[in-house]
């Protein structure tokens, strides 16, 4: 790739120095060397706004939801309904029952499975999902095939880490109850064609989960043009707090779903004999919920929102392309994961050096990468490795942060020369 | 001594060259390390006559730190005895996990030392520990013990720290 190039591809329109200032902890240095954070996709940063009202939150609004009639829990009910409402815009979500607030999204496809799963999947059924499935979109299917002697489908996948359309269409026969599925995969950083993937779906009549996790930080999602019946994805990936998720669910298979959890908060009337459940969303948020967490999640997405979802798109796309250009230039580094569609996720590998010696070297020079199976151990069983070293970006990431990357690539393969 | 130094001493010389890599014919010991985490996998296989190590050797994957800690085991235990080799399993232990200060407290690492770093990071104690588990659990079994040989290896799977 020649110089020309290279300097088209390292300007896009979003002032990052000014995002940065944002971000605190992008100011911290360790080793003496500024801190270089390339694991957006394990967890991303909180900006200042956001940190600034989760203090507001607790030093002036704190008290528990939907439960008194003093100030505090009016305003911090008001905070925590209004949060639902951001999430619900976010995701151009037409009914605000249909946003449930879980722990994240491990949290979100275990309420499908227990809710929605052990209701109507039994004995003989079939669950679909795909070869790159994240550990939380793959082990609580098979507890459910466990419990009801259900099994799972499969879609393959090929070596550039794109779903096999074909074979998807082939797995549906008469006993496919679900399909659960990664919008975006976080080891591979493929961004799956979703939406023809529900149409063909709901041809066999059979509803789609999909994983958001790591689509949201990066893609526009519309569940209404997706027509998806359910969409999971996790707060401290999209720049806000940890300990908050979200599950969208069609109301009309909410209505259908028994509660995942009893306790407080999810009832309308409780007697030794009987008790009522209450109306959704609520049905499904037992006990007090995450209340700060929730309206952090609220001020993160007020910020991307304002930055605006294609602008940082296009950032984060330059990005990849220049550190795919720059990383696939490197004698005896290995990309895995080369989809067409791509989120700013690069997993590689480099000849004869173990992804943790990787990890464990760029550390010192205070790049932070993840080394290790990225909870994907299918993934890397497809590929043929234990494990990946794996750079993902965000917004606030710079084409210096990648520089700083190859340089370190180049300095760990000259120690292991 | 820093992580790079730390990664410079030990990759130049064990890493690349491991010592006594292989597998013995001759084996009474058997034992089968493995960090599910990061895919560390080490097969150690030993011959104990009289209590005593008379040779062995390692085979596995893993990541530099391991193979080298490997390495350097192999060659270090070689002609002890079994109770003065557990006690060096027990002082890397400690002194990996911080809990022995080689600077000030007795103990018969010797160059091992080298991997004294490794308390700092602490993702990575489980790699420079897992031969020495597996040391640990060849020793500990006795059924392998009395078969003589390598008829009936029995695999021991060594956890993490």
């Amino acid at each position: 790739m020649s110089t020309h190039v290279l300097h088209v591809a390292q300007h896009t329109d979003l002032d990052v120095e000014r995002i940065r200032a944002d971000f605190p902890i992008l100011q911290r240095r360790f080793n003496d060397k500024p801190l270089v954070y390339l694991d957006n996709a394990a967890s991303s940063q909180m900006p200042k706004p956001v940190i600034d009202r989760l203090v507001r939150y607790q030093t002036q609004e704190h008290a528990n939801v939907h439960r008194a009639v003093h100030h505090l829990s009016e305003i911090a009910t008001a905070g925590y309904e209004g949060a639902r409402r951001k999430v619900q815009q976010f995701l151009n979500v037409g009914d605000e029952r249909e946003i449930i607030f879980t722990r994240g999204t491990t949290e979100s496809i275990n309420l499908v499975m227990h809710g929605y799963g052990r209701a109507f999947i039994g004995a003989g059924d079939e669950i679909i999902l795909s070869a790159m499935e994240h550990h939380s979109n793959i082990v609580p299917w098979q507890m459910l095939c466990q419990e009801k002697g259900a099994k799972l489908r499969v879609i393959p996948m090929n070596d550039n880490g794109e779903l096999l359309l074909d074979d998807y269409q082939n797995l549906f026969n008469e006993r496919t109850r679900f399909v659960s599925i990664a919008h975006v995969s976080n080891a591979l950083g493929t961004i799956n064609p979703v939406r023809e993937m529900i149409a063909i779906a709901h041809s066999h009549g059979v509803p789609v989960l999909l994983d958001g996790a790591q689509a949201v930080p990066h893609v526009l999602v519309d569940v209404q043009a997706l027509d998806c019946d359910f969409y999971a994805f996790s707060g401290h990936k999209l720049y806000g707090p940890t300990g908050i998720g979200i599950l969208y669910g069609k109301a009309a298979l909410l209505e259908k779903m028994q509660p995942y959890q009893g306790g407080g908060d999810m009832i309308l009337s409780v007697t030794f004999e009987r008790t009522t459940y209450n109306t959704i969303p609520y049905k499904f948020e037992a006990g007090t919920p995450p209340i700060a967490a929730a309206i952090g999640l609220g001020a993160a997405i007020d910020y991307v929102t304002e930055i605006g979802l294609d602008r940082i798109a296009a950032h984060e796309n330059a990005l990849l392309n220049y550190a795919t250009a720059q990383l696939s230039a490197l004698p005896g580094v290995r990309l895995i994961g080369t989809a067409h569609h791509k989120a700013a996720v690069l997993s590689f590998e480099i000849d004869g050096i173990h992804p943790h010696d990787i990890g464990t070297i760029l550390n010192e020079d205070g790049i932070a990468i993840r080394a290790g199976h990225h909870c994907a151990q299918p993934v890397m069983q497809r590929f043929g490795v234990p494990a990946t070293a794996r750079a993902s970006f965000a917004f606030y990431n710079t084409f210096n942060e990648v520089d700083a990357l190859v340089a370190g690539i180049k300095n760990v393969q000259q120690m292991f020369s | 001594m820093d992580t790079k130094q730390l990664y410079q001493e030990v990759i130049l010389d064990h890493n690349k060259k491991p010592r006594n890599y292989g597998a013995l014919e001759n084996a009474n010991r058997r034992a089968e390390g493995h960090n599910p985490l990061c895919g560390d996998h080490i097969i150690l296989s030993v011959r104990v006559e009289d209590e005593r190590i008379e040779s062995l050797a390692f085979q596995g994957e893993g990541c530099a730190i391991c193979k080298a800690s490997a390495s350097m085991m192999t060659t270090y235990v070689k002609g002890k005895t079994l109770p003065e080799a557990e006690q060096m399993v027990q002082e890397f232990r400690d002194m990996a996990t911080g809990k022995l200060n080689i600077e000030h407290q007795p103990h018969h690492l010797g160059r091992l030392t080298v991997f004294a770093g490794v308390r700092d990071l602490p993702a990575r104690v489980k790699c420079a520990i897992l031969p020495w588990h597996t040391l640990h659990a060849a020793f500990s079994n006795e059924h392998v013990a009395s078969t003589e040989g390598a008829d009936e290896p029995m695999k021991a799977i060594v956890g993490n720290v």
